[in-house]
């Protein structure tokens, strides 16, 4: 059969073209990433037995019960859903300006400025970011070092003092932790904020002016919500990221244990398998959940 | 007097002060890290530096460890790159325009080793792995980065191909094309960049890539887990600094050659 014949033959037979596509990625995925991620929610119905501290593979829910019913373990929970959901804000806040100002206002060269600038960090290595970090925050680091010449010193030590976030440094509290997770998501919520913004056809703007309206009402009865869809594309990144990072918490931040941390620890030194998959199946949950919020806000029209 | 009028062109101070100022934020640790990788001083994190040098950047090339972890991340982008760029290809050739049953929640498929958090694509991979008696290796590496790197490849080329209006396709096909040369002369010089452009940031990803990692490398050390392990045992901080540059030179050089790749061509396209 020659080439010319094999493709009309595929061009009349569109299913046929789709699965001689399809089958390679589909054999991939469906083995690689979905056997695993079935193996993983196997793993989370087995148990460890505790006087052999093998794993026992039987159904049960008896992993489910030891996460749900121990204390530390929901703390660990609510622990990081707290933190993913400030974060989130924080990420919304601070990128509005930035996402506004490169969309609407920047042009030609400076806007190409921008987004290659908010680009370049967010495609700069994960772990030289992390490392950066504990550098800005240590005692003796730039931060300390700023506030020091600027006379600021007690505003640090104020903040380090409050019960709950605070600690002995910026590197080990809650606080630092919160700022890194904050500068390491940003740019994945400024490129979709951005994106729904530069959609605001500019004819609304004009009729808005036109109806009387201050640049500042604009914004918020105009460009705002028209830009919700965007925001909440981008907050299913930062929630998402900040929910199963244990590289961070592990680096920055106070004792405390999260989701992932607890994941990553399981599984290693304390070789509970079960426990660890049972650990990483709320993530999972919670992400089904905030994306089902998220998509009544447009997000997945923004992605 | 002042004009109330909304003029699009004239961002207020405060709005012009935020932009730069959360720019600057996330430019300034990457750059004092590149500053802290030339620093005199050996031992605390302490700020300024009293002097700059050269000479750590011998002391890194000098050692055998930095360059096996170096091989070995090279060597995985480079397998995970080619795998990712034939399966995402394929996957957005078939969802591009097709219309069959399933094809929504093959698209979620598709896109869910980056929807979900990496530990979780790390830790299901671990747990097949006990459940096969696989042990870590290499192949294992290249796996699991395969995974999330053909997302990447599958969005770059599906964005382009839903660019590209299908009266082209018809064109070719009246003008006396068969598929293949429709293939050849028509659709592949349209994707051929968005092609190269995801392999680029595929590469970059995998060469940089920890979460996962861990998870499925076993004693293997990519230059991340090498970099992981340091950051618990600071005992050769100017060394990590300069590996820091290193890997920050080698994410960034693809980064930029696919942002050329993909950009639009027409930058004034705001007033739509």
């Amino acid at each position: 059969m020659t080439l010319r014949a094999a493709s009309t033959f595929f061009y009349r037979r569109p299913y046929w073209y789709l699965a001689l596509l399809l089958v390679p990625p589909l054999l991939w995925f469906g083995t690689v990433y979905l056997g695993s991620l079935f193996a993983l929610l196997a793993q989370s119905f087995y148990a460890i037995d505790e006087f052999t501290a093998q794993i026992v593979r039987e159904p049960t829910l008896a992993t489910y019960k030891q996460l749900v019913t121990q204390p530390a373990n929901v703390d660990i929970v609510v622990r990081t859903l707290g933190m993913a959901i400030a974060v989130t804000i924080a990420c919304a806040i601070i990128a509005l300006p930035i996402a506004t100002y490169m969309a609407r206002y920047a042009r030609g060269r400076m806007k190409a400025f921008f987004y290659v600038g908010v680009m370049l960090p967010m495609w700069t290595s994960y772990l030289v970011k992390v490392y950066a970090w504990r550098l800005l925050l240590a005692k003796e680091g730039i931060i300390a070092w700023v506030l020091g010449k600027l006379g600021l010193m007690g505003l640090l030590d104020a903040a380090l003092e409050a019960p709950g976030i605070g600690g002995p440094s910026l590197s080990s509290s809650y606080i630092g932790m919160f700022i890194v997770f904050v500068y390491m998501w940003l740019p994945f919520m400024i490129l979709p904020m951005a994106a729904a913004l530069e959609r605001v056809p500019g004819s609304l703007l004009q009729a808005s002016a036109d109806l009387g309206a201050r640049p500042a009402q604009t914004f918020r009865n105009v460009v705002l919500p028209l830009a919700v869809p965007g925001i909440a594309a981008g907050s299913v990144f930062t929630f998402s990221l900040t929910l199963g990072d244990y590289i961070i918490p592990s680096v920055v931040g106070a004792p405390g244990y999260f989701i992932g941390m607890m994941v990553y620890v399981q599984q290693g030194t304390a070789g509970n398998i079960p426990l660890a998959a049972a650990f990483s199946v709320v993530p999972i949950v919670l992400i089904f959940i905030y994306l089902s919020i998220a998509k009544r806000f447009g997000a997945f029209d923004a992605l | 007097m002042r004009s109330k009028a909304y003029r699009p062109d004239r961002p207020s101070l405060l709005l012009r002060v935020g932009a730069f100022a959360g720019l600057a934020f996330m430019h300034i640790p990457v750059l004092i890290i590149i500053l802290y990788a030339f620093t005199t001083e050996d031992s605390t994190y302490s700020f300024p530096p009293p002097g700059l040098t050269l000479h750590w950047f011998d002391v890194a090339f000098a050692r055998s460890d930095i360059w096996e972890s170096l091989t070995l991340s090279l060597a995985v982008a480079a397998c995970a790159t080619a795998i990712a760029l034939v399966l995402g290809t394929l996957s957005a050739f078939a969802l591009a325009r097709a219309k069959f049953p399933a094809k929504d929640s093959l698209t979620a498929l598709f896109v869910l080793p980056i929807a979900l958090p990496g530990i979780i694509t790390g830790i299901s991979l671990l747990a097949a792995m006990k459940f096969a008696r696989l042990d870590p290796s290499f192949f294992t590496i290249v796996a699991g980065h395969a995974t999330f790197c053909t997302v990447i490849v599958y969005n770059n080329v599906i964005a382009r191909l839903r660019r590209l209006p299908p009266s082209w396709v018809e064109a070719s096909m009246d003008l006396g094309a068969d598929g293949t040369q429709t293939l050849r002369y028509v659709l592949l010089p349209q994707v051929a960049t968005a092609f190269l452009a995801g392999g680029m940031l595929a590469f970059a990803l995998s060469f940089d890539e920890i979460i996962v990692t861990i998870f499925t490398a076993g004693k293997e050390r990519t230059l991340p887990i090498w970099f992981f392990n340091e950051l618990f045992r600071p005992r050769d901080r100017p060394v990590t600094n300069v590996v820091a540059v290193i890997v920050i030179a080698v994410t960034l050089i693809p980064i930029l050659l696919a942002y050329y790749l993909t950009r639009p061509d027409d930058e004034h396209e705001t007033a739509r």
